[in-house]
Order: C-alpha cells, then sequence, then structure tokens
C-alpha cells in the first residue's frame, strides 16, 4: 500500500527510450520551445515533440488560421516553419541546452522527401525519436494524405526506419478520419514504426454566418481540443486492442489530468499535451501533476500499471504487474 | 530604439472595477506581476468562460491603464465582439480572471525630445495614453488624432484633451469631431506639429492609411496591429502578418511575439490575408526549390 508521502514512479518508455514521465508536448504546438520556456522548465517534460519539421522553410497558410469552435479549435497553420536547416542549426541545439527530450515531427511531400529528414537528422545529436507526421498530401498520389493510405504510411515509415540510427526509435502519427485505423496502424507498425502516435487533428469547417464564407483562409481546418477526445479514446481503444504490444502516444483534447488518465487507461503510455498549451502555457505541468496525483489516489505504484488497464474484462479487479508484459512495458 | 524581452508571467487577478466607455467595456484587475513589468504597447492575454470553459482559445487585448494600486493593475478595454468577450463583459468585481502578460514587443520611444503624433482608431486609441504617459515624461511633444465611425465608439477623446498639445477628432457620420477618417485629418495634424514621428493604433485599414500618409512625411511611423489569436505568446501560430525583416526578406510574423507593434512601413499591409508570392518558405517561391515537392497544404 501506498503512504502519502510516496511518489508513483511516472517513468515510461517510448520503445526503449525511457522518458522521466508521460507528458510531452503535441507536434506543432510548442513552436521552437523558446515561448514556452518562459513558463515552465522544458527538462521537466517527458519529452518536447517539435513542431513537423520540412525540408525547405514554410510559410503556411494564409490567415485567418484559427476559429473557435464548441469545446475545440480548428487550424489551418500548414506547418509554417524553419526548414530542417535552421532547425538542426538553432532550435533542436536549443532545446537540448534546456535539458528536453527532443521528439522531433518530421513531415514531406513524397517518401524521398521524408527519407531526406530523416538523413538530415539521422547523425544529429539529441533527437530522442523521430515523429512521422503522416497526414501529409502525397504529391505523387494526386495529394492523397499518406495517412489515409496504408500501404503509402507504411512505405514512409519503413523508408525514414531504414534511415534513421537504430536506436532512435520512428513512431508513426495516425489520422482519426480514416475508414480503419486499426489498418494503417498495423501497415505501420509491419513497416518498421517502433510506436504510433494518435489522433492528428481530424478534418473540421465552420462557416461564418455574417460574412457568409468559411470562417478559415483554407476553408478546412484540423480539429482540436477537448471536443475531439471522445475520437482519441476510440482511437486509443481500437488500436491497443488489436496492437497491445506497441507503445502508443496518445493525445486529442487533454486539458487536465484525468483527461490523460483517460488516455492511459485507454492504452497510451505517453500523453501529448497539444491545444490546452494554447490555453495554458503551464498546461504540462499541471496536468502532470495531477495526473500523479490521480495514480496516487488510485493506488498505483506506477504508471505503467495503468497503461490499458481499460481493457481488462468485466469483473476483473485491477491488473497485477505480471498481466502487463504483452503492453507497453 | 531597441527594446529588451520581458519575460512574461500567468496572473490569476482579481477584478477591481468594471465600467462601461460608451460603446465599450473596461475591466481593471489586480495583476501586480504583470503591472510592474508592463511597458506601452504591450498586450494582455485572458482566459475566458472559467474554469470548464468551452472557449479553449485566450483573448487578447492592449492595456489602457497601469496603476500602483493594490500592488498593480492593470486596465483592459474591449468590445464585445462574440461569446467571449460578452462573458468578459459580464465579469463582476471580485471574480478572478486568468491573465498572461505582458506581452509582445512595446512602443520603441524615442531617446531625444520630439513631436510624435499618436492615432487611434476605435479602441484603438486605448493603448495610446500609456505611451502618451511616457513620451511626455521624456519631454516630448504629443498630438492626438482619435476617430471611428461614430462619437460613442471614439475612444478616450477626453483624456486625449487634457494630455495633447492638440487632440482632433474624427467621426465618419459628423457626430464628433470632423466629417471623416483619421486619415483625412492627419496631414495637417503633422504637418502642424512638425511631428517627427506617428504611432497608431486600430483597425487594419486605418494602419494601412496612416502608415501610407507618415511615408509622404517621410517620418517613421509604429503601428501595433490587432491580429485574431489563440494563446497571445507565440506557440499557435494563428496570428501572422507578412511583414518585411532587415534583411529585406518578408516573412509571415506573429503579430504576439514579433509585434504588436511592427514599423508601419515593414508591414504589407494589401497582402495581409495571403502569402506573397516572395515571402519566406512561400508556396512555389525560390525557397522551396530545394525541398522537393512539399505543397502549401497540411
Amino acid at each position: 500500500m501506498l503512504t502519502p508521502e510516496m511518489s508513483v514512479d511516472m517513468r515510461t518508455y517510448l520503445a526503449h527510450v525511457e522518458l522521466a514521465n508521460p507528458i510531452t508536448t503535441a507536434a506543432g504546438c510548442a513552436a521552437s520551445g523558446d515561448e514556452l520556456s518562459q513558463f515552465i522548465d522544458l527538462a521537466r517534460l517527458g519529452a518536447v515533440v517539435t513542431r513537423s519539421i520540412t525540408m525547405a522553410p514554410r510559410a503556411g497558410r494564409p490567415t485567418p488560421r484559427m476559429a473557435e469552435t464548441p469545446s475545440g479549435m480548428l487550424n489551418a497553420v500548414g506547418l509554417q516553419g524553419p526548414g530542417v536547416d535552421v532547425f538542426l542549426e538553432s532550435e533542436l541545439p536549443r532545446l537540448v541546452e534546456r535539458g528536453a527530450r527532443a521528439v522531433v515531427s518530421i513531415a514531406g511531400g513524397s517518401v524521398a522527401e521524408y527519407t531526406a529528414l530523416a538523413r538530415r537528422l539521422a547523425d544529429a545529436p539529441g533527437v530522442a525519436a523521430i515523429e512521422v507526421n503522416l497526414s501529409c498530401p502525397n504529391v505523387e498520389d494526386l495529394g492523397r494524405v499518406f495517412a489515409r493510405d496504408p500501404a503509402a504510411s507504411a512505405e514512409v515509415v519503413a523508408s525514414v526506419r531504414a534511415t534513421m540510427r537504430y536506436d532512435v526509435p520512428v513512431v508513426a502519427k495516425l489520422a482519426p478520419d480514416v475508414a480503419d485505423i486499426v489498418a494503417v496502424a498495423r501497415a505501420c507498425v509491419d513497416g518498421g514504426a517502433d510506436a504510433l502516435a494518435m489522433i492528428n487533428t481530424p478534418l473540421g469547417m465552420s462557416i461564418d454566418v455574417d460574412t457568409m464564407r468559411p470562417s478559415l483562409a483554407a476553408g478546412t481546418g484540423g480539429l482540436s481540443g477537448p471536443a475531439i477526445r471522445p475520437l482519441a479514446v476510440r482511437c486509443l481503444w481500437q488500436v491497443h486492442a488489436a496492437l497491445p504490444g506497441v507503445p502508443i502516444v496518445g493525445m486529442g483534447g487533454v486539458l487536465t489530468g484525468r483527461d490523460a488518465l483517460e488516455l492511459i487507461l485507454a492504452g497510451a503510455c505517453v500523453v501529448s499535451v497539444g491545444t490546452a498549451l494554447f490555453h495554458d502555457p503551464y498546461a504540462c505541468l499541471r496536468i502532470l501533476r495531477e495526473l500523479e496525483e490521480l495514480l496516487k489516489e488510485r493506488g498505483f505504484e506506477r504508471l505503467a500499471d495503468a497503461v490499458g488497464l481499460a481493457h481488462r474484462p468485466p469483473g476483473a479487479g485491477p491488473r497485477q504487474r505480471i498481466d502487463l508484459e504483452e503492453s507497453s512495458l | 530604439m531597441r527594446e529588451t524581452a520581458v519575460t512574461p508571467v500567468q496572473v490569476t487577478g482579481t477584478v477591481l472595477t468594471t465600467r462601461r466607455v460608451d460603446a465599450y467595456h473596461a475591466l481593471t484587475v489586480v495583476a501586480p506581476g504583470i503591472a510592474e513589468r508592463f511597458r506601452p504597447g504591450h498586450v494582455v492575454s485572458v482566459a475566458v468562460g472559467g474554469p470548464h470553459t468551452s472557449m479553449p482559445t485566450r483573448r487578447v487585448f492592449s492595456v489602457h491603464d497601469v496603476k500602483p494600486d493594490y500592488g498593480g493593475t492593470v486596465e483592459l478595454v474591449f468590445a464585445v465582439r462574440g461569446r467571449g468577450t460578452s462573458w468578459l463583459a459580464e465579469r463582476k468585481a471580485r471574480d478572478s480572471l486568468d491573465l498572461v502578460g505582458p506581452l509582445g514587443r512595446p512602443y520603441p520611444v524615442p531617446r531625444d525630445p520630439c513631436a510624435c503624433v499618436l492615432v487611434g482608431g476605435e479602441y484603438g486609441s486605448a493603448s495610446l495614453f500609456a505611451l502618451a504617459d511616457t513620451l511626455q515624461q521624456r519631454g516630448c511633444r504629443v498630438d492626438f488624432v482619435l476617430g471611428a465611425a461614430s462619437a460613442d465608439r471614439v475612444f478616450g477623446a477626453l483624456r486625449a484633451r487634457r494630455m495633447g498639445e492638440t487632440t482632433t477628432l474624427t467621426t465618419e457620420d459628423g457626430s464628433l469631431g470632423l466629417r471623416g477618417r483619421v486619415t483625412d485629418a492627419l496631414p495637417a495634424v503633422i504637418a502642424d506639429a512638425r511631428a517627427d514621428v506617428v504611432y497608431a493604433c486600430g483597425p487594419m485599414a486605418m494602419l494601412r492609411g496612416v502608415t501610407a500618409v507618415a511615408v509622404e512625411f517621410d517620418i517613421p511611423v509604429q503601428v501595433s496591429v490587432e491580429e485574431s489569436m489563440a494563446c497571445g505568446y507565440g506557440v499557435c501560430m494563428t496570428c501572422v502578418l507578412p511583414v518585411i525583416g532587415d534583411d529585406g526578406v518578408t516573412r509571415m510574423v506573429r503579430s504576439c511575439v514579433e509585434g504588436p507593434v511592427f514599423r508601419g512601413e515593414r508591414v504589407r499591409f494589401e497582402d495581409i490575408g495571403t502569402i506573397p508570392f516572395d515571402a519566406l518558405g512561400a508556396p512555389g517561391g525560390r525557397a522551396q526549390e530545394g525541398g522537393a515537392h512539399t505543397r502549401n497544404v497540411s
């Protein structure tokens, strides 16, 4: 039994990489890292997931890029970023200097571009893992998004996996608005993904009834925030049930420790915080503290014991450690 | 004129007073950490909707006044435009508000005394009074030009009359001051005051017009822009506009971090709402030649 002074072992593993705790920023929600480090010590996060890095600098989409929706927001930023050269020269070294574990998200328009990015990052010091943002249009397939096509996703993952150093895990980031997310997840794992991340933002749209035009310049945008949390839980549930041995980075509308615990119970061993960072610059550390409290209240000694726990058969008590061999650890 | 960055803080402030000012609302909040770091031109970002809000994005406002009372207060002025601002307008004394600030690049102030014209459109004039105070302390001459569509939308006319060497008011319907826009009155004010610099805060179209006038007179102009944003501290990447850098390259920069105050002639007003073809990283632009086939879609 836990005494109140005892703390919960919050360590978790992203494939074989140990993280001090399961809370990370979500890709594209922490800019370069400098902005949040005005408020929090980035070294206290499990990891910082960078914005999706592209080969060339990108100006992104025109404004308006954002529209608030009930318990959520739509965004069409269009991967604005400095390009891989500036990222390697200044952004990544600053993250490393601050003691942050950097999970580098990459985005490309073709398998070759993803591979080229992986090659550039392969020898960069301080890359804890690579997250492959598969929600990008494949220019070789009429702009169809990789994440909607299991074979295309697998091809990208396999190529990045083959290029990256063996000790840097490759995480495939999946989109929820696909016909069968388990099929895409399975294809990515077969392609060599060491872990999966879900969910990217589903596409949404809103129309301004005053101007009678779409609210976003791009028309459609990615929906994020608490509005999509049930969608995230469903995706995590299905994928964890189908692939119980694959570590999953869960995200989708996590605002509190309770939300993070919900995703963990569904099967996530790492939880990313996105939209909440726009609302509260301290969100990650607050959520971490709340999560630890909740685990302690429920008598957990280790975070790992809670991962996927909602999958236990009805009537069964909390799983014992021995039952967790097939889970993310 | 280079300003050093100020570290923002998050403060749970207590509402001290609320008041209606013509068409606008003003909210004074006890927020010591923000008040002590504040410089004219800084903005504050406010969470709206309370603890279990369905509005995840923050609202960003310029600061009208900073006072030392109760350890430091800030006064925000805003117009009700949607659910978030109407929630804010319903706040009462002693309510709590989650504030982050001070944020952004403040107005740069000249080292030596000079003549300054301060131009405000609608509630944009709110941010000019703290600036006027600082300028006058430095021995600058301050002239105001304030305007709006109608009399009830001109903010701070009385205070401008008290502070300014001259104050010119304009309304589009002629209900107060001159009939017309601030840009109609501005050339005469600049000429009469022999102005060395123009500061402006207000709607984007007004800032564009003011910049054009200042460029005609060949004097520097500092504009404070208002763009819709989700956070106010640089992470959401939604408040960008095309601005020409010192190196002559146009970049899509964030109005909350690199702004909200920009040199007017550097802002490509006519291209706001687009990605100019020559901007760094624009689709199909030179910067992407090395980048395989990346298209500007996500």
